[in-house]
């Protein structure tokens, strides 16, 4: 499979300038460079890491730590996206899985089976999906938020089948899991970097990624060519349900207490924003995990770098956004030749 | 009977059903009384789930309208403090929902981005304007909205229609006039229900899109108007969600989200839906928001596959 940056590659007429600006992962790393070179200029300290009791400290080691929960989402998304489908209800599996870890806890069972539970809840959540999208054939947009829209109702009234709105827990493992961490590094970031392994060795090594692809490029065709487009599709929600559960975990140890109502707020958006600035169009066919991994580090260094350069942060939606948009107009093939066009004519 | 308007049929008999169902349950529940109460709170949603039919008619989405809703209460509040009249900053905010509109749909057209993606920046862009303007509550003091909040139509029984739901109506009129008469209409569905022959049939695409993301932007702005009349307020925060509920209410109005096929009457049914389950749940007292949202949820899942059956056997009976 080529893609259309490396048939460019391989023509000899291509300027190189041209080819450079062409691959796919130009234009994120630009915008990641950019924001770090923001970030320098108005604080000097910026990219200082010191060691504090232990452990790395730093604005570059806080937007890994804080990316964490999004990539994580957004690597379970990309697969979906991948497969020309779309997951918004991964912010209620958050909330889901966080008012069920509170709720066993609070139950007394063992935290190893509650961390166990949490995942099989988020399997249940891709397993419903996959239902709806591979079996009933129903948009996935449409069948995603039916359980975006209730989800977080779910999260709530498991809250109150023990009484109490917002009801935290302490649990040494699952806070070990995700503010605890090995030697210099946060254990989050350790178990991050697993998941992202053990994902592309998933998609790049086996047939199962091959499949993924093929059923997002063209469902009718993958099916003709053997390929069972339900059982892949199926696959694609399981993994998307698993890693949202993944980040519910993070996320619910992060603040001991179960906030179905606020908690994974807008990281549906966040997470197929990353997919997209990474390179990755809605119409599927493709996954790119290492550059959904770049999309969901430009997010979170941004909101980090505007928390840090003293803009308010009311502004940090605004800037998002318009930086949301340059990147999407410099990915446009249109915009682009438009812009290449005046500029030959200015020259000549 | 002509099938298109069977889901349209179906989303009528599904509200009377739980209309009925309420009046069985709580006494005084069916009078108009009761419905020109849902009229009233709904008629903002309603108003900016009228425009996003047509976008979703197109195969498109927006996501933008909560936040418009949003933007339009908090600018009309803060001009009003300055001494405007409401009116104006209303004129003033609707020309500007149908100018982002139509700068969005330009966006889409011309750079060929997903709408999801481009209307998802235009959500994080107003809400963030919001904010920047002022994070609390900003009360609306001009005389002409506690005027204009007053204003209402009796109804026979002891009911009457507010004016916020009589501007729904009248821009719901406008947007049946629109959609099923005009050549602007026709073209919307033709886009929707194939854009490549639409484009090769000579639908001019780039205008079209563009026209239709602004009436999508001029009726959430038309919907922002009367929430912050109805509320007399600018809330940074109000409209957040909103997008989904009026999509949920364009689905539950018998409206294909692949575009093409739908009615803009049953947007109107599918908003009602939505706002009488919340009175039905609010009537009942011992249960609480949870329910509202999960309620929401389960009604969309059967109007869903119910649609799935009735699709499928249209085209069961084409192929046979």
């Amino acid at each position: 499979m080529k893609h259309s940056a490396d048939i460019e590659a391989e023509a000899p007429s291509a300027s190189r300038l041209r080819v450079i600006l062409g691959h796919r992962a130009v234009w994120p790393l630009l915008a990641l460079a950019l924001i770090f070179a923001v970030d320098g200029f108005i604080s000097p300290g910026f990219f200082n890491i010191r060691i504090v009791e232990g452990r790395l400290f730093g604005n570059l080691i806080d937007i890994l730590y804080r990316a964490v929960p999004t990539a994580v989402v957004a690597l379970g998304m990309a697969i979906v996206i991948g497969t020309k489908g779309i997951d918004l209800s991964v912010g209620s599996v958050i909330a889901i899985v966080g008012a069920v870890i509170t709720w066993r806890i609070h139950a007394g069972d063992p935290h190893f089976v509650v961390l166990l539970i949490a995942l099989g809840v988020g399997l249940l959540c891709g397993l419903w999906n996959g239902f709806l999208v591979a079996v009933l054939d129903i948009q996935p947009i449409i069948a995603t938020l039916i359980l975006m829209v209730s989800g977080r109702g779910i999260g709530l009234m498991i809250n109150l089948l023990y009484g109490g709105t917002n009801p935290s827990f302490q649990s040494e493992l699952l806070q070990g899991l995700s503010v605890g961490h090995i030697g210099l590094i946060p254990t989050r970031l350790v178990l991050g970097g697993a998941i992202f392994a053990a994902l592309w060795l998933l998609i790049r090594r086996t047939a199962l990624g091959l499949f993924l692809e093929a059923v997002g490029g063209n469902s009718a065709a993958a099916d003709l060519a053997g390929v069972d487009a339900r059982l892949v599709k199926y696959a694609a929600y399981l993994i998307c349900g698993l890693c949202a559960a993944w980040a519910g975990v993070i996320l619910a140890a992060d603040t001991h207490t179960s906030d179905p109502v606020s908690v994974g707020l807008y990281i549906e958006l966040d997470a197929i924003l990353a997919v997209v600035i990474g390179g990755g169009s809605l119409a599927g066919g493709r996954i790119y995990l290492g550059m959904t991994v770049l999309g969901a580090l430009v997010i979170q260094a941004l909101t980090t770098s505007i928390l840090t350069s003293g803009l308010p942060p009311e502004y940090n939606l605004v800037v998002k956004a318009f930086v949301v948009i340059v990147v999407l107009l410099l990915q446009s093939n249109n915009l682009r030749s438009a812009l290449y066009a005046s500029f030959a004519g200015r020259k000549r | 009977m002509n099938e298109k308007y069977l889901p349209l049929l179906a989303t009528i008999v599904v509200f009377l059903a739980l209309f009925l169902t309420g009046g069985m349950l709580y006494k005084h529940f069916l009078s108009t009384l009761v419905l020109g109460d849902i009229l009233a709170d709904n008629a903002f949603i309603i108003t900016a789930a009228i425009g996003t039919t047509f976008v979703i008619l197109s195969g498109g989405i927006d996501l933008s309208i909560g936040s418009m809703i949003g933007f339009v209460g908090v600018v009309i509040a803060n001009l009003d403090a300055v001494g405007w009249h409401p009116l104006a900053s209303a004129a003033m905010m609707l020309a500007f929902g149908v100018l982002f509109g139509g700068l969005q749909g330009l966006i889409i057209e011309f750079c060929e981005i997903q709408p999801f993606i481009v209307t998802l920046a235009g959500l994080f862009l107003l809400r963030g304007a919001c904010f920047m303007i002022n994070l609390d509550s900003v009360p609306i003091h001009h005389p002409f909205v506690a005027y204009f909040a007053s204003l209402s139509i009796d109804l026979p029984g002891e009911g009457y229609l507010r004016s916020s739901a009589i501007v729904m109506l009248v821009s719901l009129a406008a947007a049946i006039v629109i959609a099923h008469f005009t050549r602007f209409g026709a073209n919307v569905y033709a886009i929707g229900g194939d854009r490549t022959s639409a484009q090769l049939m000579g639908v001019p695409m780039r205008r079209t899109t563009m026209a239709i993301y602004a009436l999508g932007g001029f009726y959430s702005a038309l919907g922002g108007v009367i929430y912050a009349f109805y509320t007399s307020s600018g809330y940074p925060l109000a409209g957040t969600g909103n997008e989904l509920t009026a999509i949920a209410s364009v689905v539950l109005g018998g409206t294909l989200l692949t575009g093409g096929v739908g009615m803009v009457a049953g947007t109107l049914f599918g908003g009602m839906i939505l706002g009488l389950i919340a009175t039905l749940i609010n009537f009942n007292g011992s249960l609480n928001g949870a329910w509202i949202m999960i309620a929401g949820g389960m009604l969309l899942f059967i109007f869903i596959v119910m649609q799935r059956s009735l699709v499928g056997s249209f085209r069961l009976r084409a192929t046979n």
